[in-house]
């Protein structure tokens, strides 16, 4: 199925027509029509429940794998939800040595190690000038949540006077980041955003405008987080939007979100850079948009999301019928899911009928402020691999979801434009346009 | 019996607070909605109801209807803290 190829003329809004000049030309120009400069993804890296790498991550979206199960931490059996897509198999000792465990939580350790693939992938090298015009945007919700977690237990809980003198750099949400900028000699634009469930679209957008602006040349971007702890979980039980067996984004049946953990980390580079010194090229960036719905603190407007999609798509300069596959927000919950539909379809008009649209969120659960970088992954795997990952555990058509969400298996299609969605509660949106090069 | 007064009117307290009314406006057959408590509000209710009789709720916000707390409408509130609150003691 090829769905480019079907139904051009079909979805044209008034909007789109404004655009019928391709912002981005296929031939190798270094800069859009605009002036700016084109900005493309030299280098991926990543971990969470599915894998410890993109190889094993992409293996497990291919095979429609669930990384959900049974949590495994201290006090677990004081909540009353059980399920979460865990990494189990972490061993920092394999990674960092006695120094950097005692300094880094567990959402910059799921960093440093996505980043450390992603810039091996991109084969660069930060020493001199490049380092001065490099930098990284990371995003993440609770940044160094365990450390909060274990500090206050030994505070409040077993009464405590004293705490590690590490608590204060290891917890803060910049940390990540800046051991990054450490890690290469990125010595540029380097900070973190912190947009709930947006964040990794956020940071991965502002990297994007960074290299597109020319303020910098290349930027390490994408997010991490580490939640599932005692008090990470309890808090999310307390909103009453969790499911206690499973995640199933679309599906008539579902009924609520699960977390997950991880990180994903990307190279985001000027074209030009990456052409000159012979660089694979895994996707181009070329749109990105935020809005803000300025409504309710946790339900997410259709409007505020519809207008981040044909932001992206603006930005871009992509007419809709040219997206053929789109990395949903898809939570699993009752809200999200059909807000999201509703986006879609307006944004989209006939041609929503005709693109996918899958939750990877179904079998790495729910990143929070890292779940933007790993879900860009499946984009990357749509335009470069031409499969479409599933949304898995689908059951039971909703009528409120009546789109193409690609149940439970796979699907091998050539795509050449792909979106990923982030809505994030507090009603902020922000949407990537990818392109395959 | 003055057992069942006391919870009714601890029960309409607390949803009088949460939709900003005065209990005796809290009817049997109000619905949340009527009450112009949404979803986040009833969250919040749940909880309050949970903290003020030491019970647990069970309640899903994705699947309100799915759950065995019947949220339907005041009357049937108060019938499921009154069960919950009787399973409790027994």
């Amino acid at each position: 199925m090829s769905p480019k190829k079907s139904g051009r003329k079909a979805a044209r809004d008034s909007e789109s027509d404004d655009l019928a000049v391709p912002a981005v030309a296929s031939a190798a120009k270094a800069t859009r029509p605009d002036g700016s400069r084109r900005v493309v993804i030299t280098g991926a890296g990543t971990i969470n429940a599915l894998g410890h790498d993109v190889t094993s991550t992409l293996e497990a979206f291919r095979e429609g794998r669930c990384g959900i199960t049974q949590l495994n931490f201290r006090d677990v059996d004081r909540l009353s939800i059980q399920i979460g897509a865990q990494i189990h198999d972490w061993k920092p000792e394999d990674h960092f040595n006695r120094q950097q465990i005692l300094l880094y939580d567990k959402f910059t350790q799921f960093t440093l190690l996505s980043a450390k693939q992603a810039v091996a992938q991109s084969g660069l090298n930060f020493a001199g000038k490049l380092g001065l015009r490099s930098g990284v945007i990371l995003g993440t919700a609770g940044g160094g949540l365990n450390t909060w977690d274990d500090n206050y237990r030994a505070v409040y809980e077993e009464g405590k006077n004293r705490v590690h003198p590490f608590v204060v750099p290891k917890l803060m949400n910049n940390a990540a980041a800046s051991h990054v900028s450490m890690e290469y000699g990125l010595r540029g634009p380097s900070f973190t955003v912190a947009t709930a469930c947006a964040s990794s679209n956020h940071a991965m957008g502002l990297a994007f405008q960074m290299v597109r602006s020319g303020a910098a040349q290349v930027m390490l971007t994408g997010g991490s987080e580490a939640m599932l702890c005692f008090g990470g979980v309890k808090a999310w039980e307390g909103l009453r939007v969790m499911s206690k067996d499973a995640c199933r984004p679309f599906s008539a049946n579902r009924n609520g979100m699960v977390q997950g953990e991880g990180a994903g980390v990307f190279v985001f580079e000027d074209y030009d850079s990456a052409r000159s010194r012979g660089a694979e090229i895994l996707a181009e960036v070329v749109g990105f948009a935020m809005s803000s719905d300025a409504q309710d603190i946790v339900m997410p407007s259709a409007q505020g999301a519809e207008r981040a999609i044909t932001g992206a798509l603006h930005d871009a300069g992509l007419n809709p019928d040219q997206v053929g596959y789109i990395n949903a927000h898809g939570t699993g919950t009752a809200a999200n899911d059909k807000t999201e539909c509703a986006a879609v379809a307006h944004a989209f008009g006939h041609h929503a009928d005709r693109l996918m649209i899958s939750s990877t969120k179904s079998m790495h659960g729910h990143l929070i402020g890292g779940t933007g970088a790993v879900e860009l992954l499946a984009c990357v795997m749509a335009l470069r691999e031409g499969v479409i990952a599933p949304t898995i555990g689908y059951q039971e058509p909703d009528p409120e979801c009546a789109l193409d969400v690609v149940p439970n298996e796979a699907r091998e299609a050539q795509v050449d434009a792909a979106l990923s969605n982030a809505f994030a509660f507090g009603g902020l949106n922000a949407v990537i346009a990818l392109r395959r090069i | 019996m003055t057992d069942t007064i006391t919870i009714k009117s601890r029960i309409r307290a607390i949803i009088a607070e949460q939709a900003m009314l005065e209990p005796d406006q809290i009817a049997d057959e109000a619905t949340p909605e009527d009450l112009g408590i949404d979803s986040l509000g009833l969250v919040e209710s749940i909880f309050a109801l949970e903290e003020e009789f030491d019970i647990s709720i069970p309640f899903n916000a994705n699947e309100p209807e799915k759950s065995d707390f019947d949220i339907s409408n005041m009357g049937t509130i108060i019938a499921a803290v009154e069960r919950l609150v009787a399973l409790k003691a027994a």
